[in-house]
């Protein structure tokens, strides 16, 4: 496998050699990977980095090449978010990430592997078969952008664009060993992102280090009109990456120390607190008593949004078909036959509580939970600067362990969802092992101010060693 | 607790088929998960409002202006099922 | 007068407007242009629903809705967002329609039209947004069909749908009702309602105060009427026979002239509305004074002052102010000639000429009716003549002048008559003869003849006066 290269040494590469051999030597690794991360490859990535070359390019990626997610549409590259429903799927349009992408003269790689339509935590539900953790094959790389995660952290690409609904940056971030972060919510235009639970999620970045993910901030965020709920604000992300935490005020909320924690883990996060009091800043436990709410409520809105927004998936304009004697058959055999069992469920579980009888019970009830939840984040935050615990309350657990249990599976995001009810930012930076699995730690912050969590992240790298631990294949 | 009638009926409604052999496993692995949304019933959210949306803002709006349209071979290049520039399905009912 | 209703009929109506003047789709970009178009050509990932894509509001959509709302007497509503209504059918390419829910964007208001009875008034329940699903083709007739095509270039249009109260007491109150919305719309310039499409309507239809049935799929006015008459009368034939009516959704078959009933699995519905998270609320309340000042004179009101400003009867008013492009034609007539006269011919003539070739106003200019009505007001060419001109202008083209020298209409001179008078009487004397015997046939062809002297030119009426003088003498 790969080193770990930045996108600064990968800049140094082509200034070196060419874009072409850049790619090329990242394609030639794709092709001895043992992870499964890709799922299909650009046949365009070469001819990219070939005109790069040629023509020269201005932009801040010029060359550098980046990995997708399969739910971020690709014009001519193949989309179907892991799922056989979408089996042969080609968008027509480039999402509004992969235009600010490709104009910054990013070379999209391909697309990386997913938990079906972003439902999961362990990328094992993917039509494409599971994805392993570069770390240890026998261990999922966490999900639902695990494809992203893993890809990265394998040093089969330098950086790569994920989505978080409740943690599918974070979680693949932690298992994995990499940066994942997961932006304010209206920060990323999600024009072209496939939506699993629209309310909820932002397409965020994965890297090897905190200053690439500024990098790739500074290129795909910001306003697009085509997306009714981007905030137009202006940002410049790597303005961020200094080494400064003095004064700065951590609250460490102790729900996120609850029940199940592993004590590995729970060391590790602690340690990392006491490291950033070590470069000076303080900080203080808060309580946020409605995070124990928070994955139930999360689960219901998810699904529930889920369950309108895959209705499209009928088998009449695109993607896998099922003949029947009516329409109505013929959908119903297309969604059971191209449907994963996890898909299924959410949408029936979505279809149910949003349906006659049960819609207050659930829908509206899980509405009004999150507004209490966001009230939590709202007055923790309003006395820190950021708010710290660990991003996982366990490192990456074996394939096949979860997966015929759905509820042991949900409790794994007990940290994550929160943040996405709140939509605030979060990001994941890695703080140690345990037992020979990454461990991540989790950095919150107030709406819009990604600065100051990216401030928090570049200024623990730059004083820890943890951002040197590599998978044991990757130099 | 949902039934195995519900399940069907749910099934029928999010148009995905059930047949009555899978109905029972459907509904036990969806109770465990209902079981657990209904600690909510825990929670007093007594004058509490929903959050429909993170972000407040409102009258997002775009001008009436043509953009543009997709060539029909374009839009049909998805699918195999199409005739004389239509998508074609089986009947209705 | 007071109407009755004997069988205790009660019809409310669901009336979709296409606003087809829009430029652009509801969501997206589109041109609205696509009615002569190949399928699926005026299309984009949003209105194709394709994974990924996200709606935008048309602005100018929510302008027109609240004009159409204002125009409707309906309250304007301070707050709104749009919800999905889920179900599956292959015309909703997302498989959810965006349309309003619990905060329509307009509230109650009123029509008033001419009812069985006089004066009669319409509730509005509430107007609101949604978009228009796309096309289904079937192939054969709904219930016997082989396949479904379908074609989504009106998917994304914007619709209004506008609800009624069952306030109707006969189908042809119904039809009232949407002449009367259809001229509203008119006035309002949202919609160009010779479109294809452009109004679309179902209606709640119960009889002796009973249980509603629902008839969809109704696509013209005219269709209205004839589903509405044969609803009423399945449901009095079903109670005369001892059945009952329960509630239900029937489908109108318009080449067979009849509703079909709906029961289907298919047609159990739960629409699971939720607010839209793709789109942020609205918030329109402060727009309304100022949309409130782009509000043009509605029909009522312009009828009401033809009548007093030109001194109008009702009859002429309502004609003229049907149609707006047709009152500001009349209203350009009256001010260059008289306008009484201007009424007969623009209301009466001109119109029927037009109706018959089915033409719009569109094909006569205000200067051609001008001078036409100044040739017969004049005296210089008889009614008949008039007529002729119109006729020639709509049928071959040309001025009307010209036409008037080229057939050589204009009227004979009074000496021209008077010597074909003195003529056909003295060639004439068995006939003159007859005529003072008694015969009084004897007239008209004396008549005849002077006609034929003067080509025909002569005024008929005006001949037969000065036959009858000469014959006096």
């Amino acid at each position: 496998m790969a080193a770990w290269t930045d996108i600064s040494g990968i800049r140094q590469k082509i200034a070196d050699s060419s874009a072409e051999e850049v790619t090329a030597s990242y394609i030639e690794t794709i092709g001895k990977s043992k992870i499964n991360g890709f799922t299909t490859l650009s046949d365009e990535a070469i001819n990219t980095a070939r005109e790069i070359d040629t023509n020269g390019h201005e932009g801040p990626l010029a060359g550098v090449p980046i990995a997708i997610k399969e739910n971020i549409s690709t014009k001519g590259l193949s989309t179907t978010c892991s799922s056989k429903i979408l089996q042969g799927y080609v968008p027509p349009y480039d999402a509004h990430v992969i235009e600010r992408l490709k104009a910054a003269g990013a070379v999209i790689l391909g697309k990386t592997n997913m938990d079906e339509f972003a439902m999961g935590t362990s990328t094992e539900s993917s039509h494409y078969g599971p994805t392993f953790n570069p770390w240890d094959m026998d261990r999922v790389p966490g999900g639902s952008s695990g494809g992203s995660a893993a890809v990265v952290a394998a040093g089969e690409a330098p950086v790569s664009l994920g989505s978080d609904t409740g943690g599918s940056v974070r979680c693949p971030a932690a298992y994995c060993g990499v940066v994942g972060l997961k932006p304010t919510y209206g920060c990323i235009s999600r024009y072209g992102l496939i939506s699993y639970a629209n309310s909820l999620e932002q397409i965020g970045p994965l890297a090897t280090n905190v200053a690439d993910i500024a990098t790739i901030m500074d290129v795909v965020a910001g306003y697009d009109k085509r997306d009714s709920t981007s905030i137009n604000r202006e940002n410049t992300y790597s303005d961020a990456l200094k080494d400064d935490v003095k004064g700065m005020k951590i609250g460490v909320p102790e729900e996120y120390f609850g029940e199940g924690i592993d004590e590995k883990v729970e060391k590790a996060a602690w340690d990392a607190i006491g490291k950033y009091e070590d470069m000076g800043a303080t900080y203080e436990k808060v309580s946020m008593p409605h995070t124990k709410y928070a994955l139930a409520s999360y689960y219901i809105i998810a699904m529930s949004e889920a369950s309108s927004n895959l209705a499209r998936f009928d088998g009449t304009r695109y993607g896998y078909r099922v003949d029947g004697d009516n329409w109505h058959v013929m959908a119903s055999k297309t969604r059971a036959e191209g449907f994963g069992d996890e898909v299924k469920r959410r949408i029936l579980l979505g279809t149910y509580a949003l349906s006659a009888g049960y819609h207050d019970k659930y829908y509206l009830k899980a509405l009004k939970v999150r507004t209490l939840v966001k009230q939590d984040f709202d007055k923790a935050l309003a006395n820190v600067d950021v708010l710290m615990g660990p991003t996982m309350p366990a490192p990456a657990f074996k394939i096949g362990e979860k997966i015929d249990d759905p509820l042991s599976l949900y409790l794994a995001d007990v940290n994550t969802v929160p943040i996405n009810l709140a939509g605030v930012p979060s990001i994941s930076v890695p703080c140690g092992l345990a037992d020979g699995m990454p461990v991540g730690l989790q950095i919150i912050g107030k709406h819009f101010d990604e600065n100051t969590i990216i401030k928090a992240a570049y200024s623990f790298e730059q004083n820890t060693d943890h951002n040197k631990a590599r998978p044991p294949e990757v130099a | 607790m949902i039934t195995k009638e519900e399940v069907e009926h749910v099934g029928w409604l999010a148009r995905i088929e059930i047949d009555a052999k899978e109905s029972d496993a459907y509904a036990e692995k969806l109770n465990s998960v209902l079981g657990y949304f209904g600690q909510l019933d825990e929670v007093d959210t007594e004058g509490v409002e929903p959050t429909y949306h993170v972000a407040d803002i409102v009258n997002v709006f775009r001008k009436d202006e043509v953009t543009g349209s997709m060539p029909q071979e374009e839009v049909l290049a998805n699918t195999e099922h199409k005739q004389e520039g239509n998508f074609k399905s089986p009947k209705i009912m | 007068m007071v109407y009755e209703n004997p069988d205790g009929v009660r019809i409310g109506l669901e009336v979709h407007v296409q606003l087809n003047k829009l430029n652009t789709k509801l969501f997206c970009g589109c041109s609205t242009n696509y009615h002569d178009s190949e399928p699926n050509t005026h299309t984009c990932p949003v209105c194709l629903g394709l994974p990924g894509s996200l709606p935008v509001i048309n602005e100018k959509a929510v302008e027109f809705a609240i004009k159409i709302g204002l125009a409707l007497n309906c309250s304007i509503v301070e707050q709104t967002q749009f919800h999905r209504k889920n179900y599956y059918y292959p015309d909703l390419p997302k498989g959810f329609q965006t349309t309003q829910y619990d905060y329509p964007i307009a509230g109650e208001g009123k029509v008033i039209i001419e009812g069985e009875d006089g004066e009669h008034e319409v509730g509005i329940t509430r107007a609101h947004m949604e978009e228009d699903p796309g096309r289904l083709q079937h192939m054969g007739s709904i219930d016997r069909s082989k396949g479904t095509l379908i074609n989504y270039n009106r998917s994304g249009m914007t619709l209004i749908e506008i609800v009624s109260e069952p306030d109707m007491r006969s189908p042809k109150e119904a039809r009232r009702y949407l002449d009367k919305l259809r001229s509203i719309l008119d006035y309002l310039d949202v919609f160009d309602g010779d479109l294809e499409g452009a109004m679309r309507v179902d209606a709640n239809v119960s009889v002796h105060w009973g249980e509603r049935v629902e008839v969809k799929n109704i696509s013209s006015f005219k269709g209205a009427e004839r589903a509405l008459l044969y609803e009423i009368m399945r449901q009095k034939n079903h109670i005369r026979r001892g059945g009952e009516i329960v509630l239900e959704t029937r489908h109108f078959d318009e080449a067979r002239g009849v509703t079909i009933s709906m029961r289907t699995k298919e047609e159990e519905h739960d629409y699971r509305y939720f607010p839209e998270p793709d789109l942020v609320p609205l918030r329109v309340a402060d727009w309304v004074p100022k949309v409130r000042e782009t509000l043009p004179e509605l029909p009522d009101a312009k009828r009401e002052r033809f009548m007093k400003e030109y001194g109008l009867g009702e009859t002429h008013a309502r004609a003229l102010t049907t149609e707006i492009k047709l009152a500001n034609f009349y209203e350009e007539v009256a001010s260059k000639v008289d306008p009484k006269d201007a009424a007969v011919w623009v209301s009466d003539t001109l119109k029927g000429e037009l109706n018959y070739r089915e033409l719009t106003i569109d094909a006569f200019t205000v200067k051609d009716i001008v001078t036409v009505i100044e040739l017969v007001t004049g005296n210089k060419i008889t009614e008949q003549s008039a007529v002729e001109i119109i006729r020639t202008v709509l049928d071959d083209g040309g001025k009307p002048q010209e036409i008037v020298e080229k057939k050589g209409l204009l009227k004979v001179e009074d000496d021209i008559v008077a010597k074909a008078v003195e003529e056909a009487v003295a060639e004439n004397p068995d006939a003159v003869a007859d005529y003072l015997g008694g015969k009084e046939k004897s007239l008209n062809f004396l008549v005849g003849k002077v006609m034929q002297k003067t080509k025909g030119r002569a005024d008929a009426r005006e001949a037969r006066e000065k036959v009858l003088a000469k014959l006096k003498e």
